[in-house]
Order: structure tokens, then C-alpha cells, then sequence
């Protein structure tokens, strides 16, 4: 099955050089992209991560807002129960605040000078490690589908 | 109102109709949150399916996110399905669809969900038609298809909408041809959109014509997505075909047979063309033993079909 | 000429197959082709054959002269050097403020002004939209209050101000008027720019709020009273950079920028006006990319073919009118965060070209320009860097001193003539606008930085230490500009102390006149400079002229 992947532009910024060329490269890699466009809030990005139900989140971010930014994101998956998607950043963040975002659950992020090819293989090794199984979720039945994948 | 958990719920049961890891029937045993609106003492009122087709540019996606703004308004809660064509090639897609509709991202009453065609032809995704379904259990009141609008014409429409709109805009030229050689059989309302561009009425005056020439009664109207004009005509219009008998309905299961018995021969005709006397043809070609048309005859007999080569 | 051209042809013939062919067979060249970073390939020498099609006076001619490819005025850098023209802004007005005076005290001759994202974007500080990035990458402005602060102690008639500001720019551009009002300066002694340049947001740098047409009536307004008010102010500033950094070709540079230039002028046009009253106040931005001899053709094949679209497409009278005046800046995405040291050498070579080009105002990158909002060593470095150029290097001398080189007069016609082949290309697709409603000059600028992309990936264009000679140690460690996380509050409580000292009710009646202006073709400034006067904030006015002229929605390309 296609790699289902959100790629997310907050902030009210517009560099989205970075987020298209990315969106394009995993189209090309063979992956179902969904592209949120430029200036949205964390609570869009959550909600579309969601009714897509894809297996990963890259955030995209230049404006230096991500220490507000992935923490709301992270806080309103759990709120609406989704432990089994991935975030994942990229864009312009600082080193000194990596271990901050990995310490909220951020699984990886992808600096500027990380290659496209880079990205698909962090990409889908994040998929294929602890990303989800779809068919495990599915076969856990009926109720709290969700935590079963999670394990 | 439509609890987060559905959209949850939802968002997950169409992947696995999507992915194959069930089928419609077991994603909503699976996935109780959905079935809980429709499996109750009372019996629920269906949703009604609208698709949305037309070629490429068209606006199509600015005219959802106006419908969506007039279904809400009336107090209905929608699912939209977006279907965006996956790349040939590497089966990868870009799906843009629903940056259009982002002002609704936070009302729960509003669930939009990308799918990428997956090289299945027709301006649908195979799972599109037991994705309207789960919608339609999770208990929304109202279901948008987008077609993919490529530019072919998109009639597997006509199997999943009970009301579809056909969408053109005045600049492309052989936009009304298009809609010609097809989509006049399935459209139950015709939408001119970008109707401040010059040549609208011209447009619109032509589908009239050819309207006219058929027996149903399709309503021309004209729309700028952009800013919502005619847009409370276009809903109004949809609530009257929502509300009268289903003629659609007929169409639909005519043409979901036909296009049923069409995906069997094919299945069937690859099937046979892996037997191990297919082959033995196959090779004899290869080996210039045959010709194509001989070939073609072969096989033919082998299949017992009746049809000959062109 | 012809028999010393042939000469030359086969002089070159017999080169190739005597001296070229026998040396590669022994010591092949790296690569078969070298490209420019805009992707046009290099041929391995150039003769005067390769320019032959170029005659000197009617394609080169004199610097202040048409058609201006040497330089816009007659001499140039030996009159005075280009403007010094760091850009700074960050936090609140009071400490944006306390950058300029710096950056003015180490011998800076304008200044220029960089506004947060919520700013830009038309949101006032205490919007929901606005939280995180309150004065983070620039400097917070609701009010004209804050303006006023902005520039304290700045003389408004002697320093030029340039302003960074797009879709809100004729709010911003209203504000500066009532602070020089309020400062008691003329009006028509201010000299400065506002960037104003709508048409390129759609294309590349994507900051707006309204539709292409309404943002050009807005666009239109601020030209047609400057042309009335403002003598010495470039109302416009039609800007090339942000396409590039998103990664378009050096023509696409150009060429997207003169057809923006082109659609203002023609709606200024359409209005009543004569090109002659005000087509002398266009100005223009361009970046200087790494790519030294393409970047110096550039700018001299910008100036030229701008003379040649205001004399021939628009009959332009006034020499005024077709020479083009240009700021730059150095490239951020040149830029990289790993070894930031690097980025001094880069910087130098691209103000080096930007100079050799000819341009009137220059902004250089600070080292951290990767990282960061610039620190104040950064910017210092920055700054000495142009005065190296200035005072050591020798090249303000002599005008456009490169030219006549057989490769950068090639160079300089082929993007001339990339320009008027993308022109051709956008009249026929019915013009700039509905080149922008229709998504083209969006695909045409997707498709070019995907291909460099790539061309970088696959090593064809090197990034030193990033693509190459990469060390894997750990990044040298730089000073940052620190953000000072309690700035956002300080704007939060600056904004609601405005608020509770205006008349709310005479507040409200001059946002009402605004939106009634908004419905019919007056010109909208006097009543939004009315507005700004009774301390109505950029946000208030941005949102009460939502339901006139409609939000922005992109349809993204890929």
C-alpha cells in the first residue's frame, strides 16, 4: 500500500519552497500526498492528519515558531485519541531545540540540508519500524482499534 | 453533530476499504463509532450523495467548499470525498484538493477526505463508492464526491451520486464538447462556473440547446465559485433534486451493471490469457509463427468468445 | 568584419581539432557540460563570433543612457556608492529602533525595515493568528504609535526608509505619512521605498490577504498618490527576489519581475495617468545569487530590456522613465547553517556581483542568515563587507567595468531575450494577471526549482560542505540573535494601550469610510490615512475590507 503522508505548512509564513519540492519528491517516490497549503493553524493540520488518516505528519517550518507549534500539534492527537501517526519536521530548527521536540513525541526532524532521498528513507523506515500496521489494527477487532496498533 | 471519535473512526475504516485489509461490510463491524447513528431504534434518513464532476480548472473545488458552506447553513453535516488521479508510473499522488476547503477545517460537522485514484480509470477511486457508504453511516447528512477531472469523461459518477452536478467554466473551448460526448446521460444540473469571464452566457446558452434536446430536465445555471454568486440558486436546485423521485437511480444501476459485467469479461480475459495454451499462442507470435490477427483469432477460440479482431 | 569573422570560426575549428582535441583525449574535462545555475550552458570559450549579433551602440551604449545597460546614470559609483542598506527588524519598535541607530553609527546611509509575519500577513498582534510570531522575524507594527517609535530620532527628510511590506503595505505606507505628519517633516522631502510589489506574492514569496484584482486596485491607489504627494518616494518596489530564492531560473527572475512592472504600469495607465508622471518612481529589487558572471549579465540585461518595454510597449518620453533602478541583496539560500563562517566568503562574491551589475542599493546577508534572524555581529560583518568592496577593492573606479567580455555580452542578450519570449508567452495567455489567476507563472516557477533541485542532488551544482568536502564534526558554533521570548508581551500590552486611549467611536466611523471608499474606484489612501490618524491598527482595517474585496485561496502547484 502507498505511504499516505501529510505534508503541513503552519505559520503564517509562506516559504513553501521546502514543503512543495518535498510533496513533489514523495509523490515521485511513489507516496499519496495530501498538501494542506500555506497558513495553517495546528488544530487544521490535526484535523487533516486525521480525516486523511495518514501514516505521517511532515511539518514544515521557517517562521522559528515550532517550539508553540508541534507541541499543540502533538497535544491535540492525543486528546482525540491518534497515538499512531508520526511527526515529523522540517525546515529551519535550531539544534539546541531537536531534543526538545524528540522529548514530545516529534519523531524526527529533517534539517535544510538533509537530501530528498534522505527524507523517503526516514520516511518509510518510519513506516516500516513503529509506524503503523495497518492490518494488525484491522485484525485487532472491533473496539479501541486504535490503541491495538499502537503497541 | 459529528463526535471527533467518528471522524476518527471514519478516516480509519476507509483505509482499510482502501487497502484491501476489509471489505465494506467488515470495516463497519469493525469500526462501531460509524454503524451507531444508522444502527439505533430509529430508523435514519440516508445520505444524499452529490457528485461533483467536469474538466480540469473548472473550479470544482471552490464550488464544494461553497456547497459545503450552504449544506452547513441548513443545519446538515457533510463528508466530502476528493479524488485526485495517482501518477502511472510511480502510483504516487499530489492530493491538493482540500486546500480550498480549509476554512471549514474545524467544524466537526465537516469531514474531508482525499483519495488518490489509483490508476482506476472512470474519475473514481476504487474504494470511493464503500467510502460514501462508511459517510454514510458515520451519519452524515449529506456526501460531495469530487471527481478526479482530468479531462475524460468521468461517468462512474453515475453508480455512487444521487444528484450530479457537471461543472464547466466559459474559457475552455472545448469544454461544452466535452460534456457532448457524455456527460449530458448522467448531469442532472449543468453549473457555468466563472461566470464574470467573458463567453458565459455563450456557454450557458449552449447547453440550454442541447439540454433541450433531451428528454429529462436539467437546470443550466451560472456560478462564480469565487465569491458565491449563484450559489444559493445551485443549492436550491440541489435541494429539488434531492427531494424529488430518483430517475437517476434507474441510470445508476443500469450502468453499474454494465460496468460490473465489463470488469468480469476483463478479469476473466487476463485470467485466461495466463492458461497454459494462451501461452503456447503467445509464444507462436513471438516466434513469428503467427500473425497478430492470427493470434488475435486464436485466442479468441481458446476465451470461446465471439467477437472478432478489428 | 565578415572575412575577420570567418577567420575566427576557423581559427576556432582548427583550435579544437589541433590544440583542444588532442589535450581532453589525454586529460578529458570534468564534466561535458557546465551549466549556469539558471541552467543555460556555458560554452568552453567565447569569441567574438558569440557576439556578433550585438552592436555596441544600439544594445550597449553609454552608462545614462538608452538603453541603460552600462548603468542608469552617467557616473555611477564615482559620484557615490551605493546605498548601504541593511535591512533589521525584531521584537517591539523600541528595540528595532536601537538596531537602526546602530547599524547608522557604523556609517549605514538608509534604513531598512523588516516586519513580523503577522504584520505582513495583516494581522494585529493580539489576532489568534498571531501567537509565536509576534516580533520574531521582525519587528511588531499594529499601530501608527508603534511607527512613531519605529524611527524616533530618525530624520525622516535625510535618512531614505525602505519598508518590507506587501498586501498591507498602502496601510503601512499610510502610517509612515502620519508619522512624518506627526513629526512635523514635509511630505515631500521623504525619500524612501515600500516594497508594495502584490504580483510576485501570488507567484513566489505568498504573503497576501485579497484577490489579484482588488490587491492591484490597492497597488494602484499608493502609486497614483505618491505620483500626486510623494516626489521623492518609490511607491513600488517590483521585486525579482523572492522567485529566485524560491527557485526560478535567472530569465524567470527577470522576466517575472519586468511583466509584474508591465501590469502596474498598464493599471496605472488605465487609470488616467501619464507613464511619464509616474514611471521615474518604479523601482525594483533583484537578489545577487552565487552564480558571479549570469547575476552580473542579469542586472545588465534587466536595465536593458526595461528601457526597451518603456520606450517601445508604453512610449515612454522622459529618460526617467526607462532607466531602471534596482536594490539587491545577497542570497539567502545561498546561505547554509553548516560551517556559517562560509557564508561571509559567499556573501562577499555575490555584493561583489551585484556591484560589478551595477546596482543602486545593496543589502548583504549576514553569516547567520541560515539560522537565524541576523545578530548584531553578523550584520556588522555584513555591512564591512560592502565597505570593502567600496573602499578597497577598486572596482567603483571604472562603470560596468565587465563589459565587452565576449561571454557576459552573450549572456546579457540571451536573457534579454529569454525576458521577451516569457513576455510574448504571458500576452498571449491574455497578461500578467490571468497568468497568476491561471496558475502558469506558479508552474513555470515549481518546474525550474524542481530542476535545480535535482541538478543539486545529482551533484551537478555543489554546495561546500553540504554536497561536498562535508565535515562531519560538529558545526562550528556561532553566536545567534537571541529572541527575546518576552517581546511578544510588551507588543501585547503597547497594542491595548493604544486601544484604550482612541475614540473608539471616531475609530469605527473612519474604518466605515474606508469600506465605503473600498466599494467605489475613489483613491483609498486619505481615508485610510484618516484612519491610521485616529489610531485604527493595520489588523482592523485588513479585516473590515475582507467582505469588500474577498480572501486570497491558492490553488497549490507542485
Amino acid at each position: 500500500m502507498p505511504i499516505k503522508v501529510l505534508v503541513a505548512k503552519p505559520g503564517l509564513d509562506g516559504h513553501d519552497r521546502g514543503a512543495k519540492i518535498v510533496a513533489r519528491a514523495l509523490r515521485d517516490a511513489g507516496m499519496e500526498v495530501v498538501y494542506t497549503g500555506l497558513h495553517q493553524t495546528p488544530e487544521m493540520i490535526v484535523n487533516a492528519a486525521i480525516q486523511e488518516d495518514v501514516d505521517v505528519v511532515g511539518v514544515s517550518i521557517l517562521s522559528g515558531a515550532h517550539m508553540t507549534i508541534f507541541p499543540k500539534i502533538m497535544t491535540m492527537l492525543a486528546e482525540r485519541e491518534v497515538d499512531d501517526i508520526a511527526v515529523v519536521g522540517g525546515g529551519v530548527i535550531q539544534e539546541a531545540d531537536i531534543p526538545k521536540l524528540k522529548e514530545i513525541g516529534v519523531r524526527e526532524i529533517f534539517n535544510a540540508e538533509a537530501s530528498t532521498q534522505d527524507l523517503i528513507d526516514g520516511i518509510e523506515r518510519i513506516v516500516a519500524q513503529t509506524g503503523r500496521d495497518r492490518s494488525r489494527r484491522e485484525a485487532a477487532g472491533t473496539a479501541g482499534a486504535g490503541q491495538a496498533a499502537s503497541r | 453533530m459529528i463526535a471527533h471519535r467518528v471522524h476518527r473512526d471514519l478516516a480509519r475504516a476507509i483505509s482499510a476499504v482502501e487497502n484491501g485489509v476489509t471489505d465494506y461490510r467488515g470495516a463497519l463491524a469493525r469500526f462501531t463509532a460509524l454503524g451507531s447513528a444508522s444502527n439505533g431504534t430509529t430508523a435514519r434518513k440516508r445520505a444524499d450523495v452529490i457528485g461533483i464532476t467536469g474538466p480540469p480548472g473548472a473550479g470544482k473545488s471552490t464550488l464544494v467548499d461553497r456547497l459545503i458552506e450552504g449544506v452547513r447553513a441548513a443545519g446538515e453535516t457533510v463528508a466530502v470525498i476528493a479524488v485526485d488521479p495517482s501518477s502511472p508510473f510511480t502510483h504516487g499522488a499530489v492530493l491538493g484538493d482540500r486546500v480550498r476547503m480549509q476554512r471549514h477545517a474545524g467544524d466537526p460537522g465537516v469531514f474531508i477526505r482525499s483519495m488518490a485514484s489509483r490508476s482506476a480509470g472512470g474519475g473514481l477511486a476504487p474504494a470511493t463508492r464503500d467510502a460514501v457508504r462508511l459517510a454514510d453511516e458515520a451519519g452524515f447528512d449529506v456526501v460531495i464526491v469530487e471527481t478526479v477531472g482530468v479531462g475524460q469523461v468521468e461517468l462512474e459518477i453515475v453508480a455512487v451520486a444521487d444528484v450530479i452536478v457537471v461543472v464547466t467554466v466559459p474559457a475552455l473551448g472545448d469544454g461544452v464538447q466535452a460534456i457532448k460526448a457524455g456527460l449530458t446521460e448522467i448531469a442532472d444540473i449543468f453549473v457555468v462556473n466563472m461566470a464574470d469571464r467573458p463567453g458565459a452566457n455563450a456557454s450557458a446558452t449552449d447547453l440550454k440547446h442541447m439540454v433541450r434536446e433531451g428528454k429529462r430536465d436539467i437546470p443550466v445555471l451560472q456560478t462564480i465559485a469565487q465569491d458565491g454568486t449563484g450559489v444559493p440558486e445551485l443549492l436550491a436546485a440541489l435541494n429539488k433534486k434531492r427531494d424529488g423521485d430518483d430517475s437517476n437511480a434507474v441510470r445508476a444501476v443500469r450502468f453499474e451493471i454494465v460496468r460490473r459485467a465489463r470488469d468480469e469479461a476483463v478479469r476473466g480475459a487476463l485470467a485466461a490469457l495466463d492458461t497454459p495454451d494462451a501461452a503456447a499462442v503467445l509464444d507462436r507470435l513471438r516466434d513469428h509463427e503467427l500473425t497478430r490477427n492470427d493470434a488475435i483469432d486464436a485466442l479468441q477460440h481458446i476465451f470461446g468468445g465471439t467477437a472478432h479482431a478489428h | 568584419m565578415q572575412t575577420t569573422e570567418r577567420t575566427i570560426a576557423d581559427q576556432q575549428r582548427e583550435w579544437e581539432q589541433l590544440t583542444l582535441l588532442p589535450f581532453t583525449e589525454r586529460r578529458p574535462e570534468a564534466r561535458e557540460a557546465f551549466r549556469t545555475q539558471g541552467g543555460a550552458t556555458l560554452e568552453r570559450v567565447y569569441t567574438p563570433e558569440h557576439v556578433a549579433d550585438v552592436d555596441y551602440l544600439r544594445d550597449i551604449g553609454f552608462p545614462g543612457q538608452f538603453p541603460y545597460t552600462r548603468g542608469p546614470y552617467p557616473t555611477m559609483y564615482r559620484a557615490q556608492p551605493w546605498t548601504m542598506r541593511q535591512i533589521a527588524g525584531f521584537g517591539t519598535a523600541d528595540d528595532t529602533n536601537q538596531r537602526f541607530r546602530y547599524l547608522i553609527a557604523q556609517g549605514q546611509t538608509g534604513i531598512s525595515t523588516d516586519f513580523d509575519m503577522p504584520t505582513l500577513m495583516g494581522y494585529d498582534s493580539d489576532d489568534e493568528r498571531s501567537e509565536g510570531e509576534v516580533g520574531r522575524e521582525g519587528v511588531a507594527i499594529d499601530s501608527v504609535d508603534d511607527m512613531l517609535d519605529l524611527y524616533a530620532g530618525i530624520d525622516l527628510e535625510k535618512i531614505s526608509v525602505s519598508m518590507t511590506i506587501n498586501p498591507s503595505a498602502w496601510i503601512l505606507l499610510a502610517m509612515y505619512l502620519v508619522t512624518a505628519e506627526e513629526r512635523g517633516f514635509d511630505r515631500k522631502k521623504l525619500s524612501g521605498t515600500i516594497q508594495n510589489d502584490i504580483i510576485k506574492e501570488y507567484v513566489a514569496q505568498k504573503e497576501w490577504v485579497y484577490p489579484p484584482r482588488p490587491a492591484m486596485r490597492l497597488v494602484r491607489d499608493s502609486i497614483t498618490y505618491s505620483a500626486e504627494h510623494l516626489p521623492r518616494y518609490n511607491p513600488v518596489n517590483v521585486s525579482g527576489y523572492h522567485s529566485r530564492e524560491a527557485g526560478s531560473t535567472a530569465i524567470q527572475e527577470v522576466a517575472f519581475t519586468l511583466a509584474a512592472g508591465i501590469a502596474y504600469v498598464e493599471e496605472v495607465v488605465k487609470a488616467g495617468i501619464d507613464v511619464d508622471d509616474f514611471a521615474p518612481r518604479l523601482s525594483f529589487f533583484f537578489v545577487s545569487q552565487i552564480d558571479f558572471l549570469e547575476e552580473v549579465a542579469k542586472f545588465r540585461a534587466a536595465r536593458r530590456v526595461w528601457a526597451r518595454v518603456m520606450k517601445e510597449r508604453f512610449g515612454a518620453k522622459k529618460p526617467e522613465s526607462m532607466r531602471l533602478r534596482f536594490h539587491c541583496q545577497t542570497a539567502g539560500v545561498s546561505c547554509t547553517a553548516r560551517e556559517p563562517l562560509n557564508n561571509i566568503a559567499r556573501t562577499a562574491i555575490e555584493a561583489l556581483a551585484a556591484v560589478c551589475g551595477g546596482a543602486q542599493s545593496l543589502h548583504t546577508n549576514g553569516y547567520d542568515e541560515a539560522l537565524s534572524i541576523p545578530s548584531e555581529p553578523a550584520m556588522k560583518i555584513a555591512l564591512r563587507t560592502q565597505q570593502i568592496i567600496a573602499e578597497e577593492v577598486g572596482i567603483i573606479g571604472t562603470i560596468d567595468p565587465l563589459a565587452g567580455s565576449y561571454a557576459l555580452e552573450r549572456l546579457t542578450s540571451d536573457i534579454e531575450k529569454g525576458c521577451f519570449d516569457y513576455f510574448a508567452e504571458i500576452d498571449k495567455r491574455g497578461g500578467t494577471i490571468k497568468c497568476i489567476e491561471d496558475n502558469f507563472l506558479q508552474m513555470e516557477l515549481a518546474d525550474a526549482a524542481y530542476d535545480l533541485h535535482r541538478r543539486k542532488e545529482a551533484g551537478e551544482r555543489h554546495i561546500v560542505t553540504v554536497t561536498k568536502y562535508r565535515d562531519e564534526s560538529a558545526n562550528p558554533h556561532v553566536e545567534l540573535h537571541h529572541v527575546d521570548e518576552a517581546a511578544s508581551q510588551r507588543q501585547l500590552d503597547r497594542l491595548a494601550k493604544t486601544k484604550a486611549n482612541r475614540d473608539s467611536a471616531a475609530v469605527q466611523k473612519a474604518l466605515d469610510e474606508v469600506v465605503r471608499v473600498a466599494k467605489t474606484d475613489e483613491n483609498i489612501m486619505p481615508a485610510t490615512i484618516a484612519a491610521v490618524r485616529a489610531r485604527a491598527t493595520g489588523g482592523e482595517i485588513i479585516k473590515a475590507l475582507r467582505p469588500v474585496f474577498g480572501t486570497y485561496v491558492e490553488t497549490p502547484v507542485f
